[in-house]
């Protein structure tokens, strides 16, 4: 259980889109305290964040802007550079902007684009187990081996410069599975649910957050 | 390179997993939280439970029970039964389910697939169509529980369920459910070349070569596999050790099978007694993450 007595370790943000009961379990497997919340007072207090995400870009946006914590979130990860990861589409919300189902803006936090997959010779959404291509290891990536399969569910993907790419995967060409830039965080496919390699990642996401 | 799916499904019926066999007869196996336990440290790639009673009673699958289950999973949970509102995938989605299954309301109400792909992105809706061969290749699409014809083809229903924003097909055969004798790879085929989306192979499961026959001749991007499962040892790991050499499949486990020989059925062989001596002394560490 999430230890109410001790200041939590991460806080899981809740934006109505969330499928933030995976992300929860997952962390409690690990033993790491956490909150789920929208508050800005809680967002303030949090060491370290993480975003889930379940939904389309749209609402996901509009959910964060109806819930005033997008000025917060950027002045504690950017300003303040606490730690943050975002997942799936929480990976997708940190971009400028995307395509799905009309022009949306993001949230900015990493310069790229949210587009289709291309899909002239793969179906889509792309879903499954597939591999990486790690480019950059430190943090996320330390502790899961190079053949590791991870779990994704997405049709749409952060189209975006090679350096803010961590991970990449092949669908059809190749698309971002993970961004890093500075204490922002993202990973396209599901760490909750991608068994040990992603409880893994999910632990070095938890343990760098302390450095 | 993105594996093959092999999914683990789970029919519950008064809140019991059940065997099911031709949509008639339906066998009690036992409490699905163990059933999901088991399945996620076989590593099954996910796993579907489907909730039969749900449609009839008006609900869909208790939250509480869905709850306890999502903590048992570390893989995809797709959750099915009675779905036909936004409301109730929001609900489910917030007990733990990844992934919802909409079948009546396909028919029913297909409007419903537009709306909740605009909400909770087409990832998120899988739609499963229960088929019956009527007559020697023309399949009907059948809904409660497989007892009520609709009169509509279900290539047709697929298509026009991709259309509205489903974004998996999983494609059941009725006659071939609980029947052991395999896929029926021409159904699946006919589903798999007309839409552009996954789709999922479901009903008549017998064997690990039944399913490297539905991804070759039926073109399917997943198996989903209920009473084979549940009624066989070591069965996701060892028929993953079957499909490894001939598919993209995700092998996570200590298990290697290497010195193990399978069965014409797919099932262990005795290994040799030179092998068994050496496995009583040696060390199994479990998993550090």
């Amino acid at each position: 259980m999430s230890d109410t007595a001790r200041r939590p370790e991460v806080l899981v943000i809740d934006y109505g889109v969330g499928n933030h009961t995976s992300v929860c379990n997952a962390l409690e497997r690990l033993k790491y305290s956490y909150a789920v919340s929208s508050d800005t007072k809680d967002i303030k207090d949090a060491p370290a964040y993480i975003l889930p995400g379940v939904g389309a870009f749209k609402e996901a946006m509009q959910n964060l802007r109806g819930r005033n914590i997008i000025e917060v979130l950027r002045e504690e990860v950017i300003g303040k550079k606490k730690p943050l990861l975002g997942i799936c589409l929480g990976m997708q919300v940190l971009a400028e902007d995307s395509t799905e189902d009309g022009l949306h803006t993001g949230l900015g936090f990493i310069p790229g684009h949210v587009v289709l997959i291309p899909h002239e010779n793969v179906r889509v959404p792309h879903v499954g187990w597939n591999t990486l291509t790690i480019q950059k290891s430190d943090p996320l990536f330390v502790a899961v081996s190079t053949d590791a399969r991870f779990y994704f569910d997405h049709s749409y993907h952060f189209a975006t410069d090679e350096k803010y790419r961590a991970a990449t995967t092949q669908y059809g060409g190749e698309i971002t599975a993970a961004v890093q830039h500075g204490a922002v965080y993202g990973v396209q496919f599901h760490p909750e649910k991608s068994q040990t390699s992603g409880l893994r990642l999910l632990r070095s996401f938890m343990k760098n957050t302390k450095k | 390179m993105l594996s093959k799916r092999i999914i683990a499904s789970i029919i519950l019926k008064d809140g019991i997993v059940v065997q099911s066999v031709g949509f008639k007869h339906y066998l009690p196996i036992g409490s699905p939280e163990i059933a999901v336990e088991f399945l996620d440290a076989w590593g099954a790639d996910e796993i579907v439970v489907l909730d039969i009673c749900a449609s009839r009673e008006n609900r869909t699958m208790d939250g509480e029970l869905l709850s306890r289950l999502a903590t048992k999973s570390m893989v995809p949970l797709t959750v099915g039964g009675g779905i036909n509102s936004v409301e109730m995938i929001r609900q489910l989605i917030r007990k733990g389910a990844d992934k919802v299954v909409i079948n009546r309301a396909a028919i029913d109400n297909p409007g419903l697939i537009a709306e909740a792909a605009k909400i909770f992105g087409n990832q998120c809706i899988t739609v499963s169509i229960d088929a019956k061969e009527i007559e020697k290749g023309r399949y009907e699409v059948f809904v409660d529980s497989g007892q009520v014809g609709t009169g509509r083809d279900p290539v047709e229903v697929a298509q026009s369920s991709t259309a509205q924003g489903a974004g998996e097909i999983l494609i059941r055969s009725i006659n071939r459910d609980g029947s052991k004798k395999g896929f029926d790879r021409e159904l699946i085929r006919s589903v798999s070349e007309a839409v552009d989306v996954p789709v999922v192979a479901a009903g008549g499961c017998g064997n690990p070569q039944h399913i490297a026959d539905a991804f070759r001749e039926g073109h399917a991007d997943a198996v989903a596999v209920g009473n084979f499962f549940n009624f066989t040892e070591h069965s996701v790991t060892v028929t993953k050790a079957f499909l490894e050499p001939h598919f993209p499949i995700r092998l996570d486990t200590y298990a290697t099978y290497e010195h193990a020989a399978l069965g014409g059925d797919g099932r262990l062989e005795k290994q040799s007694d030179v092998v068994l001596e050496g496995l009583r002394f040696e060390y199994h560490p479990k998993e550090i993450i």
